[in-house]
């Protein structure tokens, strides 16, 4: 039972991290169907802006947890205006172009990005302060849950709760929700879709930043490259969950990181990636646009 | 006319080379010694650099007055690695009537030529070809090499696990790359065959994944004393680093992918207490030192591939042939197998199969942030 509940943790701490970066991908979708693929690259500028950040605090003295607090806050920040910027120049221009043109246009900017911090930074790992503190009263339970796992549950599961909030009761939710029915007819109705878009960018990189401070102090390592596979499983989860719904990837994150963490524990981590993988096409299977997503009906 | 003046001239030229090699006989007959490997193509920095060490040597004994009071004459021979030109490399270098061979630099090469030399009771010393079958097959008797087998580093670990740290239940893990599950599974191999441990996990991790900690809880619930991970250092930091976190002390004992400095750089406190194999520490012996200086005299540049292992192969086989005092077979054999020679990798003999005693690798442990040699 013991060793149930350490799997059910790890995949709940995985399934987290996958959804902080899911929603990015699900959000942007849901708004204007494109896949960024850029998005990991927004996390791995999130995760080097706090490094930088931290590194910096520390020397100046600050207490552990005001330094988390402070370089969150100071990756969110250029991470968000590394989002807006991409969606600038990548996307906007060819907002009217056909599918593929934008889609190209993101992969090209995930690789310019990771190439962009290979050059400015360091092609090496590099490593990252354990900025969350080990608390004392966890101790009994470490090998269950560690500090960094309980921190990152709490950071996932209060920035769903905000982000619902705002999704559903405010005035750019509605504006949102307009535009991702019928971009078109939210344009004729008055609503700025342009400054939508962007604020759905923000809000995707600012999730991602979050994401790679809490894994990469989680992990105590960073390079160029992290954001590749971190975005391409967080993608998997989103079109597990339903890509374009907020709760569903949410839910296929969840899903995906328990059954790579089970996988491994009862069968063997050789097969983690072939069990996510055959999980997503049976599901696929069964409910084509995913576990909560809509069917949409081609509109005449 | 024509036709008898080309008999004249085929005449002059064969007793021209009749009185040629009387006066070199006279003399005294050179020591053939072969050089086989890539000259050419594009593995050809593999080979080059142990033709340079063996040229470097060879002018060093010349000019002592030679070995045996026979000067040492080279024939190189281009093999470019495949296995098919290496047969009739090998086949080119018995007719020239070699007394030994160095070489050949590929292990495929290596293999396929190995047969034609034992039958023609040539010894071969090459300086480059890790393939573990060619020496522990016991088929090639005339084989030796200065350089670790490729499960060297392997047999190193286990050793070090059972013997030294004496554990008993071992995890190994790898990263399902080509140099880290094949480490892994010459490790397993080995505590099988041993007895004297079991295998209590064997598992691949993905790289570049955002958490190890299912596969932590999975060694923790495996009852393992110890980890044997062969990878590289970003999984080995991650792995371990998780380890320690969940309040784990089991052992860590990895690879010379991990005995790098951005292990201790990126693990940082977790590092402390984790063992690596890594190559042995040549650069501070004397010899070394001479031969790096002797090649930028001579070529100015810096020595390349295996540069070292040839120059010991090369010293090796003069040693061989000195102390033997002839060019025979089953003495050479004798002399390689019980004579100690100094090289710039130690001072080494070769063992029953033909593996060098002294060369390959040492364990190292993180203390106080550096990587020290375990003695």
């Amino acid at each position: 039972m013991e060793y149930f509940l350490e799997l059910f943790f790890s995949g709940l701490t995985r399934g987290s991290i996958y959804a902080l970066i899911a929603l990015g991908y699900t959000m942007v979708y849901g708004i204007i169907g494109l896949i960024n693929f850029a998005h990991g690259e927004i996390y791995m500028i999130g995760a080097f802006t706090a490094l930088i950040c931290a590194t910096v605090l520390t020397i100046w003295g600050l207490p552990p947890l005001a330094v988390l607090g402070l370089s969150a806050f100071a990756a969110i920040i250029w991470s968000a205006a590394y989002g807006l910027t991409v969606e600038r120049i990548a996307y906007r221009p060819l907002r009217h172009a056909p599918r593929l043109s934008p889609l190209i246009s993101a992969i090209g900017m995930s690789i310019f990005l990771q190439n962009y911090v290979l050059l400015a930074q360091t092609a090496d790992f590099v490593s990252f302060p354990a900025l969350i503190p080990d608390f004392a009263w966890l101790e009994p339970y470490r090998s269950i849950i560690g500090s960094s796992d309980l921190v990152i549950l709490l950071t996932t599961a209060v920035v769903m709760l905000l982000l619902t909030i705002l999704i559903k009761g405010t005035k750019i939710g509605r504006a949102m929700r307009a535009t991702a029915q019928d971009r078109e007819m939210a344009l004729l109705l008055g609503i700025d879709v342009n400054l939508v878009i962007s604020v759905t960018f923000v809000i995707g990189s600012a999730l991602a930043a979050i994401g790679g401070v809490l894994i990469a102090s989680h992990i105590g390592q960073i390079n160029f490259a992290i954001g590749f596979l971190a975005g391409i499983k967080a993608f998997t989860a989103a079109v597990l969950g339903g890509i374009g719904s907020v709760p569903g990837a949410v839910l296929g994150s969840l899903l995906l990181g328990w059954t790579e963490s089970f996988a491994t524990g009862y069968i063997s981590s050789d097969y983690e990636d072939v069990f996510a993988f055959a999980l997503l096409v049976l599901i696929l299977i069964f409910r084509p646009s995913g576990i909560l997503g809509r069917h949409h009906n081609q509109k005449v | 006319m024509v036709w008898k003046n080309q008999r004249i001239q085929v005449f002059v030229l064969l007793t021209g080379l009749f009185c040629g090699s009387f006066g070199l006989a006279n003399a005294a007959e050179p020591i053939r010694l072969g050089v086989a490997g890539a000259h050419s193509g594009d593995l050809a920095s593999y080979g080059l650099p142990s033709l340079n060490a063996a040229r470097l040597v060879v002018k060093e004994v010349n000019a002592r007055g030679g070995v045996l009071g026979r000067p040492i004459e080279i024939l190189a021979e281009d093999d470019v690695c495949k296995p098919e030109i290496a047969i009739n490399t090998a086949t080119k270098l018995i007719s020239e009537k070699v007394d030994i061979v160095i070489g050949h630099i590929c292990s495929g090469a290596t293999k396929a030529t190995l047969g034609i030399y034992n039958d023609a009771k040539l010894v071969v010393i090459s300086p480059s070809a890790t393939n573990p079958e060619l020496t522990q097959s016991g088929r090639y008797p005339n084989f030796f090499r200065t350089i670790a087998a490729d499960d060297a580093q392997a047999r190193q670990e286990v050793d070090f696990a059972i013997k030294t740290l004496k554990l008993k239940k071992l995890a190994v893990l790898h990263d399902k790359g080509d140099y880290g599950k094949g480490l892994a599974e010459f490790a397993k191999g080995f505590i099988e065959k041993s007895g004297a441990a079991e295998v209590v996990l064997y598992e691949g991790v993905t790289p570049g994944a955002v958490d190890y900690s299912a596969v932590v809880q999975k060694i923790k619930r495996s009852g393992a004393d110890g980890v044997i991970f062969g990878g590289y250092h970003p999984e080995a930091s991650k792995v371990v680093s998780q380890m320690r976190k969940k309040g784990m002390k089991t052992v860590f004992i990895s690879d010379d992918g991990v005995k790098d400095d951005t292990f201790i750089k990126v693990a940082g406190q977790y590092a402390e207490g984790v063992y690596a194999s890594g190559p042995k520490d040549t650069s501070t012996n004397p010899l070394t030192k001479a031969a790096i200086l002797a090649h930028q005299k001579e070529y100015g540049s810096e020595p390349g591939a295996f540069f070292l292992n040839a120059y010991a192969a090369t010293l090796a086989a003069v040693n061989a042939i000195d102390k033997a005092g002839s060019t025979d077979f089953a003495a050479l054999v004798k002399a390689l197998r019980e004579q100690t020679v100094e090289t710039p990798l130690g001072a080494i003999r070769f063992d029953e199969s033909g593996d060098a005693i002294g060369v390959g690798f040492s364990m190292y442990v993180v203390r106080g942030g550096v990587y020290q040699e375990v003695l």
